[in-house]
């Protein structure tokens, strides 16, 4: 496959690429990399985390310096030095994490990157008529802080095409988009495929890629493994392609006797006020999670999520005590150690510096979190660390969650994304909790390690626990869900049980266009 | 009537260098860059300036040296904290330090010479207008200049471009930096405009408000600009009230104290501080526009990944 390139640089390519590295200390991110890009083409970049994905388009945006290789643009060898130099040449990138300002209106955002010297009013008019002539509302003058996720990338797209370049790069775009608003986004890129722009299109949504893109090349450990065309593939061979190895797939059994079993988790008439001038209250939110279920929660990021798992853990107390209720017991002025005890385990979203502490030790990182609930195994008398029990008890969950290591117990920050959440989830797991809360349980992890935790939360479910997952993949929750809430501007909808969900149900109640949501809402309005 | 004008004099007077030093402070944190030197740099800008002036025998050349001295002595932390990505707290700290010695050390021979002072503006008609001629155009020229510079820092920070990419830079700059933004570029200038206005803020007491060489003389007025800076959150306008209010309850406790008034003369000294931080706290009680003032990126090094 690997790539054929002509010798007299074929004027029909916008952009080609060839032998791109760029070197990492120890680690090639990129290694050689080819890749062609035609005029009006939607390309896509897949590849798993770590792939060398995002080194490669800074390198074609200029923001890093590859350390050899060759950049052609419209037959022309050049180098791009700079992002002001790309932009120059006419690339023009949408960024995974978006590049915002919160504390800056949308206007002020875009001219930011518009090297014009034009009044923020002109600005401000332009970027509205094009985002309506795109189908893509946009109030210039709001104030990014305040914008969902999907406005914000709507300034990050208009802000890109109002510099009217040829090639527009766009890195992830969908993560963080309910599907009705991709499928919009898809509109407008065909739209611009039509106008003679090229577009490339990272991504690791295979059902996607298949759909709008016209080739894809794929990239593994910072290689180019394959140039193909993504409709004649189907999603299982995409996926091989990426990962090197079939992925397994993920087995749930149906829930047997569930409207029975007792309820271990209850939420009642959970509020909470915002912390911060940016934060979302949570208004009123009813759940229950029985024995031997798994109930997902959907949303778009920021809506409530987090500080909802922050309210269920213990990170921050309710006023009032039976708003959360573990095994039948009041539990909301309980710390996290309060209801740990009480046989609840909790995943946070952010691995480092949330759920481990970077640079300590796997065994001790087991300590830290288990000490209080497994004191009698862990500490001996007159506090003394039984430092030969609890590292046995890391390598039994190493083995137990396969955790892939460079040393025998080394530092959390020293493992991948990937492996140090197994680990993370395999120490909750150990403790065999009765409720287990997850937020985020694959974030950015391989597909292999994601099959395997989401087969463990279901196992764990079976054998008689409660599980709840917070998730912004929509894949997963319908792939390990028994039902599906959905989280909207900081209000919980009912579960749906999963035999009833469908992706449209499920991305109109992220939307928050539910009519049935309405009177919800009245009652705490 | 000739007393309460002497009062507002004097106000302005002490109110002066605060506002200069803070507004300076005000530009480099707007850029995400905490710079604790301010008090070092004002000391650095009051002996440089004496030491012009004295040896000179012009305290436009005083001034002139005062403002170079605080920019060179900037150029120090910024070389330090932004090519060296140093820690910013502890390096503005160490300026202070530095400079307190280092200013003694120089002044030595100062101590106790005669300054030259700069002379007020006297427009002949209009400065000898009862109270208003005294107050608008018969103040020493730094006032003038205190004045000049918020505004223009105003009207640059939130209505020119470079204005906001400055903002912008104080936000994220990692977000500026993937722009194409030069985020570093940005902060020098930003260090050194705020080291300018220390050192001018120090010229303005040894060459206006005390026209002599102490050693230790800005005693703590650096410090003062710096919390005036965090209290008036990031904003101009409210630098100005805190710098006016700050000088106001220092004259006014100084006439209390000579009236010879029954409260302890250690309170009264620490009211300018408890009223400036009282009236700023409660003018920023809008969480919101806090959150949308406060420079995001505040003191973390930037190191651009090339």
């Amino acid at each position: 496959m690997g790539g054929t390139v002509s010798a007299n640089h074929d004027r029909s390519n916008l952009l080609e690429v060839r032998g791109l590295t760029k070197i990492f200390g120890t680690l090639t991110a990129c290694d050689h990399i080819d890749l062609n890009i035609a005029k009006g083409e939607i390309h896509a970049l897949l590849g798993e985390n770590g792939a060398g994905k995002s080194t490669l388009v800074k390198m074609l945006f200029g923001s890093l310096e590859p350390n050899s290789g060759e950049i052609f643009w419209d037959g022309k060898a050049v180098k791009i030095t700079s992002p002001g130099v790309a932009k120059k040449l006419g690339i023009g990138m949408v960024f995974q994490h978006f590049s915002l300002f919160e504390a800056l209106t949308a206007a002020e955002n875009i001219a930011l990157s518009l090297n014009d010297g034009s009044p923020i009013s002109t600005i401000a008019a332009k970027a509205r008529a094009l985002s309506f002539s795109y189908g893509l509302p946009l109030d210039p003058d709001s104030l990014v802080g305040d914008l969902s996720v999907g406005e914000r990338q709507r300034i990050e797209i208009i802000r890109c095409l109002l510099q009217t370049p040829q090639l527009i790069i766009l890195d992830e775009p969908t993560s963080v988009l309910t599907p009705q608003e991709a499928d919009k986004l898809f509109e407008t890129l065909e739209r611009l495929r039509s106008e003679g722009k090229s577009i490339l299109y990272i991504s690791h949504r295979l059902e996607e890629v298949k759909r709008i893109c016209d080739r894809a090349t794929v990239l593994r450990h910072g290689k180019v493994v394959g140039h193909c065309n993504p409709r004649e593939e189907t999603a299982a061979s995409l996926a091989r392609m990426m990962v090197g190895s079939e992925v397994k797939a993920v087995v749930r059994a149906p829930a047997e006797g569930i409207e029975t079993a007792p309820a271990l988790l209850e939420i009642r008439g959970l509020s909470r006020k915002p912390a911060t001038p940016f934060a979302i209250p949570l208004k009123n939110i009813n759940l229950t999670v029985r024995a031997g279920e798994v109930i997902g929660i959907a949303g778009v990021a920021g809506n409530g999520q987090g500080e909802f798992f922050e309210s269920v853990s213990g990170e921050v107390l309710q006023q009032d005590a039976g708003s959360v209720r573990i095994r039948g017991k009041d539990a909301g002025a309980l710390s996290i150690t309060g209801r740990r005890l009480m046989g609840a385990a909790f995943v946070p979203e952010e691995r480092l510096g949330h759920g481990a502490a970077p640079r300590m030790r796997l065994s001790e990182n087991l300590l830290l979190s288990r000490h209080a609930t497994d004191g009698k195994a862990f500490v001996g008398s007159g506090g003394m660390v039984k430092n030969s029990t609890v590292y046995s008890a890391a390598q039994r969950i190493i083995t137990a969650m396969d955790v892939r290591k460079s040393a025998p117990d080394p530092e959390a920050a020293a493992l991948s994304g990937g492996n140090l959440q197994k680990f993370i989830v395999g120490r909750e797991l150990d403790r065999k909790p009765s409720v287990m809360v997850v937020n985020q349980p694959t974030w950015g992890v391989d597909a292999g390690a994601a099959a395997r935790i989401r087969q463990a939360l279901i196992e764990l479910a079976r054998s008689g626990s409660a599980v709840l997952v917070i998730s912004q993949d929509l894949d997963e929750l319908f792939e390990l869900s028994d039902a599906i809430a959905v989280m909207h501007n900081g209000e919980l909808s009912k579960p749906l049980p999963i035999a009833e969900a469908t992706f449209e149900k499920i991305g109109l109640l992220m939307g928050g266009a539910e009519p049935g949501h309405a009177e919800h809402g009245m009652e705490v309005a | 009537m000739d007393i309460t004008v002497n009062i507002l004099l004097t106000i302005a007077t002490a109110a002066t260098p605060l506002l200069i030093a803070a507004i300076g402070e005000l530009v480099v944190e707007r850029s995400g860059v905490l710079n604790l030197g301010v008090e070092g740099m004002m000391i650095m800008g009051a002996v440089g300036g004496f030491g012009a002036g004295y040896l000179t025998g012009s305290p436009w050349i005083g001034l002139l040296a005062a403002i170079i001295v605080g920019a060179l002595f900037s150029l120090l932390f910024a070389v330090m904290t932004l090519s060296l990505a140093t820690n910013q707290v502890a390096t503005g700290l160490s300026l202070t330090l530095l400079g307190l010695g280092l200013s003694g050390m120089i002044g030595t021979s100062f101590v106790g010479q005669p300054g030259v002072r700069l002379p007020n503006l006297d427009i002949p008609g209009l400065s000898s207008i009862p109270v208003v001629g005294r107050l608008i155009f018969g103040q020493d020229p730094v006032f003038y200049i205190s004045i000049s510079l918020t505004a223009a820092v105003m009207w640059f920070l939130f209505r020119t471009r470079t204005g906001l990419t400055l903002r912008s830079i104080g936000d994220s700059h990692t977000s500026a930096h993937a722009l194409g933004i030069k985020v570093i570029r940005y902060r020098y200038l930003a260090v050194i405009f705020g080291g300018a206005c220390a050192g001018l803020a120090g010229g303005h007491l040894s060459l206006v408000y005390t026209p002599q060489w102490v050693e230790n003389m800005s005693a703590g007025r650096g410090w003062i600009a710096l919390a005036l800076v965090v209290f008036a959150s990031w904003r101009p306008w409210r630098v100005l009230a805190g710098a006016y209010i700050f000088g106001a309850v220092w004259i006014g406790q100084l006439h209390a104290q000579a009236f010879g008034i029954p409260v302890p003369s250690q309170f009264l000294s620490s009211l300018p501080y408890l009223a400036t931080i009282v009236v700023l706290v409660l003018i920023s009680r809008n969480k919101r526009l806090t959150m949308m003032n406060t420079p995001a990126s505040l003191g973390q090094p930037f190191v651009p990944d090339r």
